[in-house]
């Protein structure tokens, strides 16, 4: 049972593991995005368009998840990890966007009258 | 139920981290210390979302200035303060933490590939695990002096902790951030000197791995903190 449970481990540990390059295209990638999101916030056209805060939040959470998949190897680590991780992080998402609705701008929206 | 006999490297991504280390695994076949760090990080999830939280539900409710994107003059004193965010400052800070993470990885590496025979200048600059590791505690340390330099203009130019919302909200979260960066600085430097002293191996692979998963986690919060507070008006 543990022996499994170990070879397991072990085959899901070793399937992938990065190389330096594999590192520094991942640092050139997240630079190339950092630079895009600081060039929208000086880029007036869009960052006054409706569009500006989705595609921060989509960039900044495509950093986030990288950085994860590959610098934290979640991506080649075992599954146990990874839900040690994305479990409270998603309670901690879904926490923080309850409270906007409940203390944020929307709640004072939703509780002004017309 | 604890195993006790591992075959070597497992528990962790990265070959040898598992080498003369005969305990600390558990019945998962994972090292028990990888779990533990893994574990803490989601605590601290919790903890930034809660400070995130707290700074959004503030956000544009500072009844006076400064504040963060806007200028603002003084009704009492006539003085026009100016958006007190320095954006290309902090650009520069989330560069180079996005560059430690790279020579964290880096360090990471050359100690679990340690032994392994190089040639050739950026083969041995690979391997060599007390340079990725000072590298990485010196970015993370000029990360902290950009912070210290932003706080310091921020007071000078009016935004005390107590001024208003915005600033009790803003210190608070950059405050705990930079925290965990001042720890993980610690924890790099103590790395490098025992690297220094004494060499890190392979058989040291899952402490460089445990330090290395706590400073990217100070890197991804940084990604959301720098996103959320300075660049989205």
């Amino acid at each position: 049972m543990a022996d499994s449970a170990h070879a397991h481990a072990h085959d899901e540990a070793h399937d992938h593991h990065p190389t330096a390059k594999t590192y520094l295209w991942t640092a050139l990638f997240l630079t190339i995005v950092t630079i895009v999101e600081v060039s929208a916030y000086y880029y007036k056209p869009w960052e006054e368009s409706a569009i500006y805060v989705p595609s921060m939040i989509f960039l900044s959470a495509v950093k986030f998840a990288v950085v994860a998949a590959v610098y934290m190897h979640l991506k080649y680590d075992h599954k146990l990890f990874r839900n040690l991780f994305v479990g409270p992080l998603v309670i901690a998402v879904l926490t923080l966007i309850g409270l906007l609705f409940l203390f944020g701008k929307a709640a004072i929206s939703l509780a002004t009258p017309a | 139920m604890t195993a006790t006999a591992m075959p070597a490297g497992t528990g962790a991504a990265h070959g040898g981290d598992a080498h003369a280390h005969g305990h600390h695994y558990t019945t998962t076949g994972l090292d028990n210390r990888k779990i533990a760090i893994w574990a803490l990080i989601g605590s601290e999830c919790m903890l930034f979302a809660s400070l995130i939280s707290t700074y959004l539900i503030y956000k544009g409710k500072s009844l006076v200035g400064p504040y963060p994107h806007e200028a603002w003059t003084d009704p009492a004193t006539g003085t026009v303060y100016n958006p007190i965010l320095n954006i290309p400052v902090t650009s520069f800070s989330t560069f180079v933490l996005l560059m430690s993470s790279l020579a964290m990885v880096l360090a990471h590496n050359a100690v679990v590939n340690k032994g392994k025979p190089r040639t050739g200048f950026w083969q041995k600059l690979e391997g060599n695990s007390v340079f990725w590791l000072v590298a990485t505690a010196l970015l993370g340390t000029v990360f902290l002096m950009c912070q210290a330099y932003e706080f310091t203009s921020f007071v000078h130019e009016g935004l005390k902790l107590g001024t208003n919302l915005f600033s009790s909200s803003f210190y608070t979260l950059t405050g705990f951030h930079g925290a965990h960066v001042a720890a993980g600085v610690l924890w790099l430097w103590t790395l490098a000197f025992i690297d220094l002293k004494r060499g890190l191996g392979p058989a040291d692979g899952i402490s460089v791995d445990i330090c290395a998963l706590y400073w990217h986690f100070v890197d991804v919060v940084w990604i959301a903190i720098f996103v959320l507070l300075y660049l989205i008006k």
